[in-house]
């Protein structure tokens, strides 16, 4: 099969099983640039392990992954830990950020661990920390920031190297309505602004609200709501 | 909520009578309003009219005759639409919504489709207030929000709902 026309990453047929559960059985995806497709579905559909295979963090036992024309079974461990760093960002629930680090330290890593210098790094980070609205936190440390502002740190440190897709895994799963809300605004106006395509799992409606479409997952398949109507 | 279809979709799985056909609604969905008599009559009238069932026979004996309504092809068609299209999103759905799953279920249609397709529905409307809400001031964003709750109830039943699935196909069966 190919993937859809003008999509950026696709999956066709994906299958994942752990032990005698299906995860995945025949899931389906597609994003173009731009996007934002919110991934719902109940606890154990399989919604995030669409996410982890359609980044290349697991392995799918069958089925095909296409980013950027590229297949990415067809890819070694190393080339697709390379993407990873360079096209992909991530935006997860907590615990994300490292303690040990300053904010503006933090947001320039993934520049830091691509061998930019220190000084161009935390450059981009701060324009980032601006963006997102959390600039002046940069010399503290996660452990004295909120839990509202710790979630921008992330979302400014996941678009520091202008990734293509953004993926968030329950962004706002540890925030209240109004911090969620702002995470949220923050998040989708920064990547529409950049083109990037952002892929949402969230088993919240008004967090949903925010994307484009929607695909829902179930007992690991996947509905394009858009597509089948 | 629509008698009309309801009806219809009981007589999917065979002919009944006006009375059974009142029986078998008040049992599933009446448990608030049962339906009149005259209610009945008057919507298989005009189902009959519009050609979604035939009368597959009439009994007569010592009291008034008793009609057998069957469904016809275009009946079964328009169940089938009824159950396809989403609700508009408004408030005090759940009459509506609930039926529809359960006649799905009881016709051995796909009642996770339905759900999904509202919640299609319901999203399609929350965009549009969260979009409204990001560009409008506070009074804008209030009015919304209040708005976006409600929505959000309704999709968190059709959640669960989605859920009780097995549970409400085996109630539905006994």
């Amino acid at each position: 099969m190919t993937p859809p026309a003008g999509s950026l990453l696709s999956a066709e047929q994906l299958r994942k099983a752990y032990g005698p559960t299906a995860a995945l059985d025949g899931a389906e995806f597609s994003i173009h640039p731009g996007e934002v497709v919110a991934v719902m579905g109940p606890s154990g559909s399989g919604k995030s392990t669409l996410l982890h295979c359609l980044a290349g963090i697991v392995t799918p036992d069958s089925g095909t992954i296409t980013y950027n024309g590229h297949e990415l079974s067809a890819m070694s461990d190393s080339q697709r830990s390379a993407l990873r760093r360079s096209d992909f960002g991530f935006v997860f629930q907590f615990g994300q950020l490292v303690p040990e680090l300053t904010c503006v330290e933090n947001v320039a890593l993934p520049l830091r661990l691509n061998g930019g210098s220190r000084k161009e790094a935390e450059r981009a980070a701060l324009t980032w920390m601006e963006r997102l609205e959390v600039d002046d936190l940069r010399k503290k440390r996660p452990s004295e920031v909120s839990g509202g502002q710790g979630q921008r740190v992330a979302v400014a440190r996941s678009l520091v190297t202008n990734p293509r897709v953004l993926f968030a895994d329950e962004p706002t799963g540890a925030l209240d309505s109004l911090n969620g809300e702002r995470v949220m605004e923050l998040l989708t106006d920064a990547a529409r602004s950049t083109n990037a395509a952002v892929v949402l799992v969230t088993h919240e409606a008004r967090v949903a609200a925010y994307s484009d479409r929607e695909v829902v997952v179930r007992d690991g398949k996947s509905r394009d709501m858009e597509r089948a109507v | 909520m629509s008698i009309g279809h309801t009806l219809l979709g009981l007589l999917e799985s065979g002919p009944r009578h006006g009375y059974d056909l009142k029986r078998a609604f008040d049992e599933k969905f009446g448990h608030d309003r049962p339906l009149h008599y005259g209610q009945v009559y008057s919507t298989m009238s005009r189902l009959l009219k519009n050609g979604l069932v035939v009368v597959d026979g009439v009994e007569t004996g010592g009291g008034p005759e008793r009609k057998r309504y069957a469904i016809t092809d275009d009946g079964i068609t328009d169940v089938q639409r009824w159950l396809a299209t989403p609700e508009k999103p408004e408030p005090y759905l759940q009459s509506t919504l609930y039926t529809k799953v359960v006649l799905a279920l009881l016709t051995h249609r796909d009642a996770a489709d339905v759900l999904d397709t509202q919640r299609s529905e319901h999203l399609r409307s929350m965009r549009i207030l969260t979009d409204r809400k990001r560009k409008g001031d506070l009074a804008d964003q209030l009015i919304c929000d209040h708005a976006l709750f409600h929505l959000e109830a309704d999709l968190r039943w059709l959640e669960l709902t989605a859920a009780r699935l097995d549970k409400l196909r085996e109630a539905v069966a006994r």
